[in-house]
Parts: structure tokens; C-alpha cells; sequence
């Protein structure tokens, strides 16, 4: 029998009770089941081509000289300060800017879903958020620039109007603060798009539940409503926390190479080998993969336990 | 009760200045070229330059092919899985997110050793090759979008009553899976590929890496070399996002069936990554 005449009679189509005299009992159905991995082929072949074999690449060639022997020497390198700092300011950066973005998105979504607006402001934020979190990279970065840079409107019109110069007082676009209030665009919406739907769920049985026991508003935020959003609000952190630590484009248009976060040092090494280490550069890859891959993961692993509240 | 409207209305306010001035002072800027006056100067300086259009094209050319590779290996793999394999969906799924949980510049440098010069297969070494390169890479990207609205899709579609319909009139596999399966996940597949457009068009890591003359690379030139330009193509930018958003929404209401999980695909929380 052939692969073709086996796609074309398909165990869901008989089972083993039809297919049973068409002449080979007993035989079949092992075989059958065999055949069914085959339908995965395609998909496998190009996840494992070019997903998974190339980060496979990395990570072992973080564990190997530039000869092929195995070393722990590229991990410890890591430590150096120029590395060290680098990861440093990158995990400050997602910190603070995940911090705001959490924050600022929680505060939103709560007067979206609870404030008694009209239903019409909250459908404008929710597709406004879809748009901006998408509107990220190197547009997002000119709009800034546009904005607040050393002649943005807003900057001018300060001074204009108030006479006040922000950069005098130590606003810089292309520093630390700068960055942290572009990424802010992005992260905000993406953390009211995450969390309003955990905030629906806050069910109104609860909270008259609560209040029939006695308990003030404050009472039913910190002990009932809190500890069930809790688990959502720290995934959706953590995500925005990933989010940052992976974003190139961003602070690339804004400070080009000056600004040495950990995917910018990356880019500079896959150009032009600033790190005269080959593996070495692996070594980084592998610190941003275990850094964004597991805040990535514990972000999934929680959303999975919140969603156990929506049921 | 009345605190908290005036709190929220509070907030809401803030929230509204901080997306809106930097669009409208990223517009008022862009309009500022010529000394003294409002003009579309800038814009005409954009539309002026040759390498915009090829830009532009070259990346709207690459993410639809790339949109066109990841429906054909997503659909089949996601209807053979539900129909035959349902037990290995989660590390299907878990694949597909891989491109999000893992940052894009580590995975186009795994391809940048793995196919690089000295490897079994060069693929980097000639402009063809590149190309393939970037096409493969935006195809990796869009997997978690293109999975998840195909997947959202084919839930609110019996596929093995489709399949055994199908079957009895004689169909083999394949039409099956083009003529029946395929026509009815349209809306999907298009309001997926919105989404990937959207974050691919401008894309800049993988395509300055590997050194295609794309939009995003273009972008960051033109960036360092002009003042008012940048504003405008930011708001070419930001249209044309909302505009692929717009798009996705309307394909993503469009689905056949009631049961579909509202704003699946398009508020799906880990379906997005900038282009970053």
C-alpha cells in the first residue's frame, strides 16, 4: 500500500473494524498510526530548519571555544563589566518601562471597565491599543524625535509658552528617561489589550458578596479583587518586562549604537565582531534567550492559571 | 460613585494627550518644511525618492510571500493536527509561539551562522539566497499570528464532518484541504495576515542584518540624513498600520459561525512584537 492510497483511506474513515477485510487484519492499524507523523513533516522540517536548529546552534556554541572544545570560559565572560553593565541597563530599562507600562495600563483598564465612562470611550481605547502596540520600531521613534527632541513641537511650545527649556532641566529624548517614556507607547496599550479582559471577570457577585460581610472598598480591592487579578497583572509585567528587553529598532533610530543595551551590543557584534569572540557573541544570545525566553514562559505558565477564574 | 467617574474621566483624559499629541506633533512637525508655511513638502520630498517606492515594495513584496509560506504550512499542519493528532497541539502551539518568546535578532543570528559562508548550506553567500533568507525569516515571525487565526478559525468550523462529507463524494486529501478547508478559513487567514503585514512591512532587524535593501533600513537612513522627512513617513507609517489594523478587525468579525472567540486573533496577548 502507498502513502497516497493510505492518505486516501484514512483510519477515521473505518477504523479497524472496515479496513479488517479489506485483507491485512492485525498488521494494520500499527502501521497506520505510523503514517499519520507524516502529515507533520512540513511543519516539523521548517521548525527544526529554521527555528529551532539555529538557536540549537547558538546555545551550543556557547559552550565552545572558537575550536570546538567544550568551556564554561564564554558564560564567565559575560561577566565583564562592559557585558555586566550592558545586561544591567537592559534589565533596568524593561524594568522601569514594564513598572510604567503596568501601572499606567492598570490604572486605564480599571477606568475603562469600572469608572462608569460611556461604553463608546472604552471601545476607542481598546482598538486605539490594538494600533499603537503595533505602532512600534523606527516610526515610533521619529514621532518622538518629532515631539519632544531638542526642536519638537512640544519642546518649542514649552519653551514658547512657558519659557522653560525641558532639556535645560535635564530631559534628554536619547537617554534613560527618554527611552523609558517612547517605550511607554507602546507598552501601555499593550498592557490594557492584556488586562481588561482579566478585569471583566472581576465578577459583580463578589464584590456584593464582600459588601454584605461587612467589607469597605478598600477591604474588597486588597483582599478580594487584588489576589484573583494578581496572577495577571504579574504575567502581563512580565511580558511587557520581555517585550522591552528584546526592543532593537526602537532605541536604534533614537541613540543609534550609543545607547548600549543588550540587543543593540548584539547587533554590533553580529556586524562587526566587536566582542573578538565569535562565541562569545553566543554566549550574550544565550543570556537574552534564558532572560526574555523565561519571563516569556512564566508570563504563558500564569495566564494559564488566571484564565481558571473565567470559567 | 461620583469619585471615581471624575478619577477615571481624570485618567482617561491623561491617557488620551499622551497617545494623541505625539501623532498630532509628529503631523505639525512633518507639515513644517518650508520656512514660514504649512506644506505637504515633505511628503512630496518622500514620494520623490525612488528608493521609498522600491523600499516599500520590496518589503510589502517579501512579508506577502512570507504570509503566503506560513498559511501553507500552517493549515494543512493545524487541520491534520486537529483532525488526527489532537494529543500533540500544545507543542504544536508551543512552536509556533517560539518566535515571540525568543527575541528575533537571536534567531537571525542563528541563521546567519547556520547558513552563513562556511556552512553545508550557504544560503547568505548570494542575493537570491538572502532573499529566501528573509522571506524564511518574516515566514518564522508570522507563524504565532498566522497559527493563532487559523486555529481560531477552525474551531468554529466541524472539519471532520466537512472531511467526511468531502470524502464521500469523492475528494482526496488535498482538495480537501484547498477547495474545502481553505476557502473557509478566508477571513481568517486574511485577518491574520493584516496583522503580520502590519509588523512586517517596516521590520528592521533581520532585514538590516541580512543586508536587504527593505523599508525598515530605508527608514533608519532617512533618519540620520533628513529632518522633516522622518515625521512624515512616520505618519505614512502610522496610517498604514491602522489601516492593515482596520482591515484585520473587519476580516476577524467576518468569520462564519457565532460560536468564534471574540478578538482572538487581534487581542491575543502575546500576538504582537514590534518590529523591533
Amino acid at each position: 500500500m502507498t502513502v497516497a492510497d493510505d492518505l486516501l483511506n484514512p483510519p477515521s474513515q473505518g477504523g479497524s473494524a472496515r479496513s479488517a477485510p479489506a485483507g491485512l487484519p492485525g498488521a494494520k492499524a500499527p502501521r497506520r498510526a505510523n503514517w499519520a507523523w507524516l502529515g507533520l513533516l512540513p511543519f516539523a522540517l521548517f521548525a527544526a530548519f529554521f527555528l529551532i536548529l539555529p538557536i540549537v546552534y547558538l546555545v551550543t556554541g556557547a559552550f565552545q571555544t572558537p575550536e570546538g572544545t567544550f568551556t564554561f570560559d564564554n558564560l564567565i565572560a559575560l561577566t565583564g563589566p562592559a557585558i555586566l553593565g550592558s545586561y544591567w541597563l537592559s534589565i533596568k530599562l524593561s524594568l522601569v518601562s514594564a513598572l510604567l507600562g503596568a501601572a499606567a495600563g492598570l490604572l486605564l483598564s480599571w477606568a475603562l471597565v469600572l469608572g462608569g465612562l460611556p461604553r463608546w470611550v472604552r471601545g476607542a481605547f481598546i482598538t486605539f491599543s490594538g494600533v499603537a502596540s503595533n505602532f512600534a520600531g523606527i516610526p515610533l521613534a521619529f514621532a518622538f524625535i518629532a515631539t519632544i527632541g531638542r526642536l519638537g513641537i512640544v519642546t518649542v511650545l514649552v519653551r514658547e509658552l512657558f519659557g522653560f527649556n525641558i532639556y535645560g532641566a535635564g530631559f534628554n529624548l536619547f537617554s534613560f528617561w527618554g527611552l523609558a517614556l517612547t517605550y511607554l507607547y507602546f507598552q501601555l496599550p499593550l498592557m490594557v489589550l492584556i488586562i481588561t479582559p482579566a478585569l471583566d471577570g472581576l465578577k459583580t457577585e463578589w464584590r456584593e458578596a464582600a459588601e454584605s460581610l461587612g467589607a469597605s472598598h478598600a477591604q474588597y480591592w486588597r483582599m478580594v479583587a487584588l489576589p484573583v487579578l494578581s496572577p495577571s497583572i504579574l504575567g502581563c509585567f512580565l511580558l511587557l518586562f520581555a517585550n522591552a528587553f528584546g526592543t532593537l529598532a526602537t532605541v536604534y533610530a533614537l541613540t543609534g549604537s550609543q545607547f548600549d543595551v543588550v540587543p543593540i551590543m548584539l547587533f554590533a557584534q553580529i556586524r562587526g565582531n566587536v566582542l573578538y569572540n565569535p562565541n562569545l557573541g553566543y554566549a550574550l544570545a544565550l543570556g537574552m534567550i534564558l532572560i526574555a525566553g523565561l519571563s516569556n514562559v512564566l508570563y504563558l505558565v500564569l495566564r494559564s492559571r488566571a484564565e481558571r477564574w473565567r470559567a | 460613585m461620583k469619585i471615581s467617574r471624575i478619577v477615571s474621566l481624570v485618567i482617561v483624559l491623561i491617557a488620551a494627550s499622551y497617545f494623541l499629541v505625539p501623532l498630532y506633533a509628529t503631523f505639525q512637525f512633518s507639515l513644517q518644511m518650508l520656512r514660514g508655511q504649512w506644506s505637504f513638502q515633505a511628503y512630496r520630498s518622500v514620494f520623490a525618492d525612488p528608493n521609498f517606492l522600491s523600499t516599500l515594495s520590496y518589503s510589502a513584496v517579501t512579508s506577502l510571500v512570507a504570509i503566503l509560506i506560513s498559511t501553507l504550512i500552517v493549515v494543512p499542519t493545524t487541520y491534520w493536527v486537529r483532525l488526527k493528532m489532537p494529543r500533540v497541539k500544545p507543542v504544536v502551539e508551543f512552536i509556533t509561539l517560539l518566535p515571540l518568546i525568543i527575541p528575533p535578532i537571536v534567531i537571525v543570528f542563528g541563521y546567519l551562522r547556520l547558513y552563513g559562508s562556511d556552512s553545508l548550506l550557504p544560503l547568505t553567500v548570494s542575493s537570491a539566497g538572502t532573499n529566501l533568507m528573509l522571506v524564511i525569516g518574516y515566514a518564522t515571525l508570522s507563524l504565532p499570528y498566522v497559527f493563532r487565526s487559523v486555529d481560531n478559525g477552525m474551531q468554529t468550523l466541524d472539519i471532520r464532518t466537512l472531511t467526511e462529507a468531502a470524502e464521500s463524494l469523492g475528494a482526496n486529501r488535498s482538495t480537501i484541504i484547498f477547495r474545502v478547508i481553505l476557502p473557509n478559513l478566508r477571513a481568517a487567514i486574511v485577518s491574520g495576515a493584516f496583522l503580520t503585514f502590519s509588523i512586517s512591512f517596516g521590520e528592521f532587524v533581520f532585514a538590516s542584518l541580512l543586508n536587504r535593501p527593505a523599508f525598515g533600513p530605508y527608514l533608519v537612513q532617512i533618519g540620520q540624513d533628513r529632518a522633516y522627512e522622518p515625521a512624515a513617513l512616520a505618519v505614512l507609517s502610522f496610517a498604514l498600520t491602522w489601516a492593515c489594523m482596520v482591515l484585520m478587525q473587519i476580516f476577524a468579525n467576518a468569520k462564519p459561525g457565532a460560536s468564534r472567540r471574540r478578538r482572538g486573533a487581534a487581542f491575543n496577548p502575546l500576538a504582537r512584537r514590534k518590529t523591533a
